[in-house]
């Protein structure tokens, strides 16, 4: 009775189609920039309005420009790894504070500790759409050229830390 | 009440599922009562801790626990009481707990409502569903656990998607989950059938009721959808044939015509293999409906945050469950051939062919929503399928089955004589014609044959569903609950066909901008925007306009349509202002400020439109009313069923 | 008629409906399928002139232009590589903004500009058309390629 098999076959064959669909990886967002030089910007301090931090700062050094907020959670759990980054040295953080409220800004690197070598304050996203930010926390790698050489979507870890970005600083030091 | 209470019940609940599935099962087929009865309190156990592990999450939501990283994702301290409990099943961690709460409720009802059914096909039954449970519970342990905790904790939370913050969603997920799960429990009626190798009327009879309950939460669940869509994204559609909600329509249509096939295997003992298929297949679609939902292999604006790997556990999971089933039925099937037979004009006819065109109806709206996916599977190039295929595609087979529904709900089982019925029919018929023109010229004006075609069916099958309970009321006899609600489920099936056809014949739109001081004109209303202000909400902060709405002179409404930035996501949102009335809605929806004072706007006229989900819930109405038809609470022998359906005509 | 005929009939009659009822559905499909083209495509000539289809990509930084108090909106819509000028007359959708992924359906018109019927923008912050996603993607790894 073979007819009673064709449902279990339409079956098997819709599974197969699905984890062919499943396979194809849709959500990974390339990032225009990467090999390009990084946007330029020129912001106030979230710590001091009246003082401006700008990529020329940090010109000829390889930095990493992290972006956050105070309502992004995932930035809340990326946190600790930031500080413990920033406390091997190995390259300058620059906070990208974005879409965010200074005082409460002020607060998070109050209390929960501040890796950042700097952080700038933009209140209406601009820059970040400079950047192609699509959402927080998103980590930048700039060499000592200034082109963005890494872009990591979602909370960063040590882990992958030292599996993604410091193999890229290690080529860096290399060549130079 | 902490969040780790809350996933050690939870684990104790999957914990539980296993004796379940092994002592349903095993206990059937061992015969063992002890067994059994284990099996029975398995399952009031998985339901408790299921119910403390869901208590504990909407626990530390309304504390505002923002240590709980799903509470801090999806809740904040602005937020009302009542949209923080609900935001408990407001993401994919949440929701699916709900979802396995739906079960264990679903399985706790089989097992305390099941006193006429024999305890060994019960057993089987909750067995099955023990392995449901337990695919489900493992899930979210393994991928998708909503108690994990934030160190350091947050200050505050992310707060809610401002398009779920809203009454609506308060009731449509619970609703819709319950109705999809609902299903699972057909679905492990028909693999307790093929693992015994028996079917009888019988057991369609103890299907039916549990059929008829899961169809009616399903029904109110996608009608709440449709119109939480309809008012919260502010553009006045009210289905968009988008692939989340073609996910959940599928399952409904198989399970409207599993409803009516059921009919068959009970009344005559027929249709047994078919209505078995149907079973398997529409809980498959609900799952396949989550698996859409849930992976991101489709694109959608409903789609949950997606994650492969979810997607690969909820693929495994549905190749699994239809999989074995689909082998059973390969298996087993041939077991439950018949020979009776039915004249072609018969009772058994015309439900085979509702039957064939409802699946032939969820066959053409699988084919729109995965034939994208599966050119770009094959790299074939990337495509979608807009709406107008849907619209024809879902027109095509319904037409000639809504024109066919008022004589199939007077024909005879085995040969249809129609008697003094025909005549009365075909009075009906020519006066839903003439109604039908008449409603179309008189009311509305002429638009297309196709709207007075939607009339006339709309009262041909009103009033012929009014035939049955009217003339048995004359000559004094009873009704019973399965007639009455067939009649009501038909007649709410016409007062749809009525809102869909003039709703989709007459709406008005137009776009257009405004300022304070300026009226517009649309379907004989004129619309003035009265002023402009800004307002504050607890988390949101919006622009209102006040629009007054005037038809001849005479004031209708003073609407008050707003632009919402909530505070914490910063998501502008779309409040439409609605009059309702009865026969008609008037929609204004603000777009931008655009430049000079003015805004842009959207105005819309929209007759009838609430006839739509009117219809929806009396369909629903007219099932919940047929499954407490006093039959299914008898305990009843086969020899008994197979009588009573020669002498009943339902 | 005999109980043979009549059945024959009947499967006769179910055959030419099942028949008819697919070639209308099958022409629906043909209809209602909506290509998806990159803004490269479009400069290639790639999409159909006379055809509704969808194009996809970012909306450039700073090309929005829409005279104070009009409807008539255009932007210029980029892959990176190629640019669509795009004109749209209506309610744009909430989480329109410059420097987003947005998909536009609609038609070319014969200047070469693109007029859209319908303008979607993504929902989330999180969240990328598939077929933008998939675009962008595509033309780095050319571009990736080509250096």
């Amino acid at each position: 009775m073979l007819r009673y098999l064709i449902p279990v076959g339409l079956l098997a064959a819709l599974v197969a189609f699905f984890f062919v669909g499943l396979g194809r990886d849709k959500q990974t967002l390339p990032s225009p920039l990467l090999g390009k030089p990084a946007p330029a910007f020129s912001l106030p301090r979230v710590d001091d309005p009246t003082q401006t931090v700008s990529n020329k700062d940090f010109a000829g050094q390889p930095y990493v420009l992290n972006v956050w907020a105070t309502w992004c959670v995932g930035c809340r759990q990326e946190h600790d790894a930031l500080l413990a980054i920033a406390a091997r040295g190995e390259v300058p953080i620059v906070g990208l504070n974005w879409k965010d409220e200074r005082d409460l800004a002020q607060q998070w690197l109050r209390e929960l500790g501040n890796p950042y070598v700097v952080t700038a304050f933009d209140q209406e996203g601009r820059v970040a759409i400079d950047w192609g930010v699509y959402g927080a926390p998103e980590t930048f790698l700039v060499d000592s050229a200034g082109n963005v050489i890494h872009k990591h979507v979602a909370p960063l870890t040590v882990e992958i830390w030292e599996r993604e970005f410091l193999p890229l600083l290690k080529q860096q030091a290399v060549s130079r | 009440m902490s969040v780790e209470l809350g996933h050690f019940a939870l684990i104790l609940a999957f914990c539980l599922t296993l004796p379940q599935a092994f002592f349903g099962l095993a206990g059937a087929v061992y015969r063992k009562p002890h067994w059994i009865a284990l099996t029975r309190n398995a399952v009031v156990g998985h339901f408790v801790l299921t119910a403390v592990s869901f208590a504990c999450l909407m626990h530390a939501f309304y504390v505002n626990d923002f240590s709980v990283l799903y509470v801090a994702q999806n809740s904040n301290s602005e937020l009302p009481t009542i949209y923080r409990l609900a935001a408990t099943w407001g993401a994919h961690e949440g929701s699916l707990l709900l979802w396995l709460l739906a079960q264990a409720t679903w399985t706790l009802a089989v097992s305390i409502f099941s006193r006429s059914i024999p305890d060994v096909v019960t057993s089987r039954v909750l067995g099955v569903l023990g392995l449901i449970s337990a695919g489900f519970a493992l899930f979210i342990l393994t991928t998708s656990s909503p108690f994990e905790r934030l160190w350091p904790a947050a200050v505050d939370g992310r707060d809610l998607n401002p398009l779920l913050q809203d009454p609506g969603l308060i009731i449509h997920p619970p609703m819709q989950y319950i109705g999809y799960i609902g299903m699972s429990v057909p679905f492990a009626f028909a693999v307790a059938a093929m693992l015994e190798g028996k079917l009888d009327s019988v057991w369609a009879r103890w299907v039916r009721p549990w059929t008829n309950v899961a169809w009616v939460f399903l029904t109110c669940g996608i009608t709440l959808g449709s119109w939480w869509a309809y008012y919260e994204l502010g553009w006045g559609g009210w289905w968009f044939w988008d692939a989340v909600e073609n996910a959940s329509f599928m399952p409904w249509l198989v399970g409207t015509a599993l409803i009516h096939s059921l009919a068959v295997t009970e009344k005559r003992g027929l249709f047994k293999s078919w209505t078995l298929l149907l079973s398997i297949t529409a809980f498959s679609l609900s799952v396949l409906g989550t698996f859409l939902v849930r992976s991101g292999v489709v694109e959608s604006v409903h789609a949950f945050a997606s994650d492969p790997g979810r997607g690969l556990f909820i693929l495994t999971f549905l190749g699994l469950c239809a999989g074995s089933a689909l082998g059973l039925y390969a298996w087993r099937a041939p077991l439950f051939r018949t020979n009776t037979g039915f004249a072609p004009v018969s009772r058994e006819s015309f439900l085979l062919i509702n039957n064939v065109l409802l699946v032939g109806a969820t066959l053409l709206i699988l084919l729109g929503t995965l034939y994208p996916m599966f050119l770009d599977a094959l790299n074939l190039g990337k495509i979608s399928v807009g709406p107008p295929y849907f619209d024809i595609a879902f027109l095509i087979p319904m037409l000639p089955m809504v024109v066919l529904l008022a004589p199939g709900m007077h024909a005879g089982w085995k040969k249809a004589d129609f008697g003094r019925t025909k005549g009365l029919l075909l009075v009906l018929l020519a006066v839903s014609v003439v109604a039908g023109i008449a409603l179309a010229l008189v009311a509305y004006g002429w638009h297309s044959v196709m709207t007075v075609i939607g009339f006339s069916l709309a009262f041909w099958v009103g009033l012929s569903a009014l035939v049955d309970p009217v003339s048995r009321l004359r000559k004094g006899h009873s009704l019973s609950a399965g007639v009455i609600g067939m009649s009501v489920a038909h007649f709410g099936l016409a007062v749809f066909v009525l809102g869909v056809a003039t709703t989709q014949s007459y709406r008005q739109e137009m776009d257009l901008s405004l300022r304070p001081g300026q009226t517009a004109e649309l379907s004989g209303f004129q619309f003035t925007m009265t002023k402009l202000s800004d307002v504050k909400g607890p988390n949101y902060e919006a622009t209102e306009a006040e629009i007054r709405i005037t038809r001849d002179g005479k004031e209708i409404a003073v609407l008050h349509p707003q632009k919402r930035i909530y505070r914490v996501q910063k998501n502008p949102m779309t409040e439409a202002g609605i009059d309702s009335g009865l026969t008609r809605h008037l929609l204004v929806s603000m777009g931008e400020p655009l430049g000079d004072g003015s805004w842009s706007l959207r105005l819309q006229y929209k007759p009838m439109v609430r006839f739509i989900w009117m219809g929806a819930f009396t369909m629903a109405l007219g099932g919940l009313i047929a499954a407490f038809d006093r039959r299914y609470r008898k305990r009843v022998t086969a020899d008994d069923a197979v009588a009573a359906a020669d002498v009943k005509t339902v | 008629m005999t109980a043979r005929q009549r059945r024959m009939l009947l499967v006769g009659l179910m055959v030419i409906g099942v028949g008819t009822a697919a070639a209308f559905a099958l022409n629906a499909f043909q209809e209602n399928l909506l290509y998806f083209y990159s803004p490269s495509d479009v400069s290639a000539g790639k999409a159909p002139a006379d055809r509704t289809f969808r194009v996809g990509g970012m909306v450039t930084e700073g090309s929005f232009q829409r005279p104070a108090g009009s409807m008539e909106a255009t932007f210029i819509l980029t892959d990176f590589a190629h640019n669509v000028k795009v004109r749209y007359s209506g309610v744009l959708p909430d989480l329109f903004r410059e420097g987003q992924g947005i998909v536009a359906r609609g038609k070319l018109a014969p200047g070469g500009d693109f007029v859209a019927e319908e303008v979607l923008a993504k929902h989330d912050e999180n969240y990328m058309p598939p077929d933008v996603a998939d675009t962008l993607k595509k033309q780095h790894q050319k571009e990736a390629g080509g250096q």
